[in-house]
């Protein structure tokens, strides 16, 4: 392969005469480089390796049947349904961080935004595969689906589980719009800077024909806006629906009203952890230290502390309700969860949510790149078993000790669970190399000398510059 | 994609003006030239900047768009729809009663009316921003300036298009001097790329339009047509199990049946039921007019026959046996016509038949009542029985039949 690099390209600075050029070099770069180096090459050969071990694992399940997980009663949902709630709450923080920190005009958001979004879509995809084979046969799942067919039927509209249906495919649905919407412009950008025939042709139809009309950019910005507004309820609501899967049931600790809140505080924080977790090698690697900055991982920092906190207190309110509610089979499912058989998972959680990320209060660790990263990884591992425990041990101890049980995952539910990274990880790498990376036309927007020199509207922007070029 | 389509049409000579185009290096400087443009009067110009400028709404002099409303008309178009869907199938088309609930509740179908409405208004708020902006928007004549290609990077341009009615070649020009741009450029009608599109993406859309339509098209037929043929059956499921199902027909077996039958000399270790006083109410071929000896008569016998009655006999007999059940009260009221009514079971007729027959009538049934034997063991129909006696001695009891010390507590 003449096409590998040993050096990485990106180390250099960016060219261009003024700071608008040196941010469309910055990122264009990595895109258009003939000689991608090699330890791309090496990362996108492990993902590709993870992703068929998924694919063979799936293609396993679906021809000899889910019994080759160790999912069975009385742990019906185990493995397949934690890794839904896991990879759709990691794809939380993408719109939140697109759209409802937008509609706070926290202009840090521009240079993380964009591969967030990328990274939110690349979890809801990795989310949805998992009820698709979950239910064993994954040529039905249109059942599900308001289709007029030769049965008349029609969905069940009162069942949380449909309205999952039209939650996650609605998020994913917003957010992929809202993705390609915001890379246009910069779709342009790449088309306008394109050396070859095939990159003008591609990157020209994704573009649109845009050429950044100010009348065109006005009902641009409209649409963003209005998106944002449609899209922070929707964040909210989707881990919500997902937690009435478990809050409308009346098994003993999924029966909670606390649910919905605490859901969506933990995949805001489980979502932040893979957006620095992303970040801290993306940065390194891609040379875009410049636009993100030890500043902007300091602030999504600040961001884990608080949802650490929030994640923190809604297990202890859990233990609180469980107690004053007087019930003893709550009472009994929240002691069992702490000091039962799950008890190893349950400590695991507390001490990845709740614990390590308060080493992020001293201002070394949480400006630390490497500490971030760690961090992050204990993170995403933590809220894996949230999920984990939620499911287990509420399903393996129910009502009746006679329906009582102990959920043993085999080697091809850890195949598919690890398997999922390689999805991931395989569109987050294609992303990478062909998508631009970082907004650049609202990195630019928000830069200092998009304001400097107009007479009549004074520098408004006294603060810290989003961007260092 | 020009405006002035009249040009085209002579292909000789230098191509028509499109319009003059001035470029800038920063913000400050277009928003004082699209001042001093907009304020000329101009209709048709335009800016193009590689990011949204700040305050350039105003400079410009552009009007709020109309998105925001399209966006309310499309949320309010989900949310009507979304009522509508779920009215309509689980309420009115399928009805579908879930633990006794109403069928069309509002607080259990907000969840996707809140998602409808956000589904429709939001890519309704791309399209409408795509449709209104006239994208896509494949050529345009500032494509060929090559200057213009940093109208996405660092410059900022603006274009007086030469339609506007108040463009003048040479005043237009010494307005934009004015404003001190970088450059500026005459910008000529695009001649070469054409308007039309090429003839493979036409020949590609319609075989693409046409062969989508084919799947729709078998659907339709396998509908509304008759075939001897069996139906593809793509996925199998379990649908298809190579074995045997009772009472169908079977070439294994001489008798071509594939339900065996017991052998007639056999009997189920512990099933001989010898005893015909026991089993059959009978004695030398006559119903018994005692309890057989093995039933035992005693107070635990009679609780048990009080409770097994009350499930087995009060439906239609009722409770004090005299065919006055709720069923037998319901079928009075109906006055069908079908219905034979429960006998009185404290009938003298009943209080002179023997113990046997009574045996033999709730093991086999009798007119409207089914047989009880495969469902009440053995012991406990003799215990109803006994239970059945005592109810009929209480029926025509009188006070004198009881102990001294009970009359006086009644």
């Amino acid at each position: 392969m003449a096409a590998i690099s040993d050096v990485n390209p990106f180390v250099s600075a960016p060219v261009g005469d003024n700071a608008f050029a040196r941010i469309t070099d910055n990122v264009s770069r990595i895109a258009e480089v003939e000689r991608p180096p090699r330890a791309w090459y090496i990362a996108f050969a492990c993902a590709l390796g993870i992703l068929s071990i998924f694919l063979g694992s799936i293609g396993w399940v679906v021809w000899t049947g889910i019994g080759v997980w160790g999912t069975t009663m009385p742990a019906a949902w185990a493995f397949p349904i934690v890794n839904f709630v896991f990879w759709i709450g990691i794809g939380h923080a993408g719109t939140l961080i697109s759209a409802i920190l937008f509609l706070f005009r926290q202009t840090w958001r521009t240079a993380i935004n964009r591969f967030a979004e990328a990274m939110t879509i690349f979890a809801v995809m990795c989310a949805g595969v998992f009820p698709g084979i979950h239910i064993g046969r994954p040529w039905l799942p249109y059942y599900m689906l308001p289709i007029p067919n030769q049965m008349d039927m029609w969905p069940q509209f009162r069942s949380p589980l449909e309205w999952d249906i039209f939650a996650v495919s609605t998020y994913a649905t917003i957010s992929i719009v809202f993705w390609y919407m915001g890379m246009i412009p910069d779709f342009a950008t790449f088309r306008d800077r394109a050396t070859t025939f095939w990159r003008r042709l591609c990157y020209g139809v994704v573009a649109m024909g845009w050429r950044g009309s100010s009348r065109q950019w006005h009902r641009y910005e409209r649409a963003y806006l209005i998106l944002a507004a449609l899209a922070t309820p929707l964040v909210l609501s989707v881990h919500s629906v997902v937690s009435f899967d478990f809050a409308t049931s009346q098994l003993p600790g999924w029966h909670t009203t606390i649910f919905p809140p605490y859901f969506v505080a933990g995949a805001i924080f489980g979502g932040f952890g893979m957006v620095v977790m992303l970040a801290v090698p993306a940065r390194q690697f891609f040379g875009l230290k410049r636009i993100i900055q030890i500043r902007h991982l300091e602030v999504m920092n600040k961001v884990l502390i608080a949802t650490s906190l929030l994640v923190g207190y809604s297990y202890m309110m859990e233990f609180f309700v469980a107690w004053y509610s007087g019930n003893k089979y709550e009472a009994f499912t929240f002691v069992n969860r702490a000091f039962g058989q799950y008890a190893w998972s349950y400590w695991a959680m507390i001490s990845c949510n709740v614990l390590f990320p308060q080493l992020h209060w001293f201002k070394a660790v949480r400006t630390n790149p490497i500490a971030t990263l760690i961090i992050g990884m204990f993170i995403n591992v933590g809220m894996w078993f949230e999920r984990f425990v939620i499911i287990c041990t509420s399903l393996t101890r129910d009502f009746l000790p006679s329906s009582w049980g102990y959920f043993i995952p085999t080697k091809i539910d850890f195949m598919t669970l690890g398997g999922s990274f390689g999805l991931f990880f395989t569109l987050f790498l294609l992303f990478c190399r062909y998508l631009p990376m970082v907004a650049m036309a609202e990195v630019k927007a928000f830069h200092p000398s998009a304001h400097a020199h107009e007479p009549d509207h004074p520098v408004e922007h006294t603060g810290q510059a989003p961007v260092g070029i | 994609m020009s405006d002035s389509h009249e040009p085209q049409a002579s292909e000789s000579g230098p191509a028509p003006l499109h319009g003059l185009l001035a470029e800038y290096t920063t913000t400050g400087d277009i928003l004082r030239a699209s001042k001093k443009v907009r304020d000329a009067g101009f209709s048709r110009w335009d800016t193009f900047t590689p990011f949204p400028v700040h305050g350039i709404d105003r400079a410009m002099g552009i009007r709020m768009t109309i998105l925001p409303w399209i966006v309310l008309g499309a949320g309010l178009t989900g949310l009507g729809t979304a009522i509508l869907l779920q009215w309509w199938t689980n309420a009115y088309d399928y009805p579908w009663l879930i633990s006794g609930k109403p069928l069309w509740s509002i607080p259990a179908n907000v969840p996707i009316m809140f998602e409808l409405t956000v589904l429709i208004g939001g890519v309704t708020a791309f399209i409408a921003m795509l449709v209104l902006n006239n994208l896509p928007m494949p050529a345009h004549p500032l494509d060929q300036v090559k200057r213009f290609a940093r109208a996405t990077d660092d410059r900022f341009f603006l274009l007086i298009e030469a339609a506007d009615p108040k463009f003048d070649a040479d005043a237009t020009r010494a307005l934009l001097d004015s404003t001190r741009p970088h450059a500026i450029e005459s910008i000529l009608e695009d001649r070469k790329t054409s308007d039309k599109l090429p003839t493979g993406i036409i020949y590609a859309l319609v075989i693409a339009t046409v062969a989508s339509a084919v799947p729709f098209a078998l659907a339709a037929k396998a509908r509304y047509t008759k075939s001897r043929s069996t139906r593809i059956h793509l996925i199998q499921d379990m649908d298809a199990q190579p074995k045997y199902k009772a009472q169908r027909e079977n070439p294994v077996f001489a008798d071509g049946r594939s339900t065996r039958v017991p052998d007639p000399e056999t009997v189920a270790v512990g099933e001989l039921h010898e005893d015909d006083h026991f089993y059959r109410g009978t004695q030398n071929g006559a119903f018994a007019r005692t309890f057989p000896p093995t039933f035992r008569v005693d107070e635990t016998a009679m609780l048990r026959g009080e409770q097994r009655f009350g499930i087995y006999c009060t439906p239609c007999h009722g409770f004090g046996a005299e065919g006055n059940g709720m069923v037998a009260k319901r079928a009075e009221e109906l006055a069908q016509g079908t219905w034979t009514p429960p006998s009185n079971l404290t009938d003298q007729r009943i209080r002179d038949m023997p113990v046997g027959e009574i045996f033999n009538t709730i093991t086999h049934g009798i007119r409207n009542m089914p047989a009880y034997g495969p469902q009440i063991p053995t012991s406990d129909r003799w215990a109803i029985i006994l239970y059945l006696r005592a109810l009929e001695r209480s029926h025509a009891a009188k006070i004198a039949d009881l102990a001294p010390a009970e009359r006086t507590g009644l």
